[in-house]
């Protein structure tokens, strides 16, 4: 055994020298293609498109345009612009995916064939989201779509509800929970099995009701997936792309744009560099503000 | 008696919903499905619809020999990024994973945690810079600059993902082997990774998935028609006048069969790997 050059910790000065590249390809990785880019990114937000430094004075000027607040909307319908449909479709998607994801979790534990149904409705989780946009296009598509032929069955006008401005944004929400809920299902199905049997065999013996043993012993243990889950959809429908480029790209008339989707607008159709930069800014201090709880519990958990 | 009636009803209910649910969320694969084996006409008509029902392959041939977009050469062109795009990542992550799961150093804590937040930006964050960057490297429509990107951007939760996993394995055994000599490479690869196999799997399959279903940074990477993946191809299967349906789910079928290929074979780790977000 080499006793010669050893640190405290017990390791030889030259193997710990050697250490360094365990970090080496990663760290050059990142740095090259994440970190220095997003740094770029943030300087060229800080410029006109000149090239003189303007500060936040881009900010105040890009994310009043029409394209992300719209404020005519309010009075005249869509569009409202890209920010105010991110938050409508945060607004609509966030609580209904925590919902369904629980009730589906719930339900189909105690459900003969919930295994089964679990992976029929997991098939969303795997299909690529380009997949997903021609998907919800064709369910929503005026002549040839089973949705507007089931509701006309209630005397609704038959229309391809992706191609009207009123319904654009909704028919896209409503697509994106289709494929998204499964996630919220599979972690809380998991987090599920993480509650003992005996805490529900006490709550019967007490003669708790379902729904009293669903809201005061399901519900308040599932808390820190409820967390994960907020904060992961949070995210996903933040930088929602693929499924709105191909059903509608963001028509009719921008009724369904998002800012993931104006942001490559700016940057790779109108060639406005900086533009795209204030709108990737904004959505990464969004994303960082609302990822900060989890890390924390992260953090915690090392602990 | 009339709580065990009760239950019994309550039951029923349960199982009626459950099914319910799983229906309406089959349908819209079902319509792909269904629009994928028949003819044009038959769709028109509803795919619901079985007053005629032939079964045609065609639809499939179609989108595979596409003229504009064949999907063929689109599977062969994912495959050729998604394969080097998960194995560069897993064992550039695995390896770093370890460094931060075992090594001390100054700054390992504030450097990690740098890292974990990558995993919330957009890519949205890194795209112009990086378009200008791949230009300059000359790998601008290749499909080496975009496997670096997938590399470098699965790397953050790969890291995260396997340095959890690392640091709740048993370090006794490794403190043995250094004891009797080995070296940290010798202990990583012969002690350590064996162990942690499943792991490597689980985000092996997530990074793949990933890696295939992408669709943003193939539009801002790749543009020759002959270089296009699979994603970039299947909204160019619309036909000129009017939409080919058929041909257009038959495309999306076929691209989708990848990732529930491999979620059926490792669907183990794949749950692992996303409930990995929630249990430590």
């Amino acid at each position: 055994m080499p006793v010669s050059g050893t640190c405290p910790g017990g390791d030889s000065v030259g193997q710990t020298r050697g250490r360094i590249f365990f970090f080496l390809p990663a760290l050059i990785l990142l740095a090259a293609f994440v970190v220095y880019p997003v740094i770029n990114t943030v300087w060229l937000s800080f410029q006109t498109p000149e090239g003189e430094f303007s500060f936040l004075k881009n900010y105040a000027e890009i994310l009043s345009e029409p394209e992300l607040v719209d404020l005519r909307g309010f009075k005249r319908g869509f569009p409202y612009g890209a920010l105010i449909h991110n938050i409508m479709w945060i607004v609509i998607h966030l609580p209904l995916t925590v919902m369904l994801g629980l009730i589906l979790a719930v339900i189909l534990r105690d459900v003969k064939g919930g295994a089964v149904i679990k992976s029929i409705i997991f098939l969303g989780m795997v299909t690529p989201m380009v997949v997903g946009g021609i998907i919800l296009r064709f369910l929503f598509d005026g002549s040839v779509g089973i949705l507007p032929s089931f509701l006309n069955l209630f005397g609704i006008t038959r229309r391809t509800l992706t191609a009207h401005p009123d319904t654009a944004l909704f028919a896209l929400i409503l697509g994106s929970l289709w494929l998204w809920t499964p996630f919220s299902m599979v972690l809380y199905s998991a987090g599920l099995e993480t509650i003992p049997e005996y805490v529900y065999e006490a709550a019967v013996i007490d003669g708790a009701s379902p729904l009293r043993i669903f809201f005061l012993i399901t519900v308040p243990l599932l808390r820190p997936v409820t967390g994960v889950v907020i904060t992961m959809t949070f995210l996903w429908v933040l930088k929602i792309f693929d499924i709105v480029y191909v059903a509608t790209m963001g028509g009719p008339g921008g009724a369904s744009n998002v800012l993931a989707l104006q942001m490559y607008m700016y940057a790779f159709r109108q060639f406005n560099a900086n533009a795209a930069a204030v709108v990737a800014t904004f959505l990464m201090i969004v994303a960082l503000i609302v990822s900060i709880p989890t890390f924390r519990a992260l953090r915690g958990d090392e602990a | 008696m009339r709580m065990a009636g009760q239950k019994t009803s309550r039951t029923i209910m349960l199982h009626l919903v459950a099914w319910l649910l799983a229906l309406i969320w089959l349908v819209p694969f079902l319509g792909v499905f269904m629009a994928s084996i028949r003819p044009l006409s038959e769709i028109s008509r509803g795919w619901w619809k079985f007053a005629t029902f032939t079964p045609t392959f065609k639809n499939y041939v179609g989108a595979w020999n596409h003229p504009a977009a064949p999907i063929s050469r689109g599977m062969m062109n994912s495959l050729k990024v998604a394969i080097p795009g998960t194995i560069f990542p897993v064992l550039a992550a695995s390896v770093a994973a370890y460094g931060f799961a075992r090594f001390s150093f100054r700054g390992r804590d504030f450097l990690f945690i740098v890292i974990v937040a990558l995993m919330t930006l957009p890519q949205q964050m890194i795209a112009v810079p990086l378009f200008r960057i791949i230009n300059k490297l000359g790998a601008v429509d290749s499909y080496v600059g975009l496997m670096v990107v997938h590399s470098a951007w699965g790397i953050p939760w790969i890291l995260y993902f396997m340095r959890n996993y690392f640091s709740a394995l048993p370090v006794e055994v490794e403190e043995a082997a250094k004891v009797d000599g080995a070296s940290d490479w010798r202990i990583f690869l012969q002690i350590v990774m064996p162990m942690a196999l499943p792991a490597v799997a689980s985000s092996s399959v997530l990074q793949f998935m990933w890696v295939w279903s992408d669709f943003f940074l193939a539009l801002i990477l790749i543009y020759s028609p002959t270089k296009l993946l699979a994603t970039q191809r299947v909204p160019l299967l619309r036909g000129v006048y009017h939409v080919d349906w058929g041909i257009l789910a038959a495309g999306s079928i076929i691209v989708m069969t990848v990732p529930i290929i491999v979620f059926v074979l490792m669907q183990r780790y794949y749950i692992r790997g996303m409930v990995g977000w929630v249990s430590k």
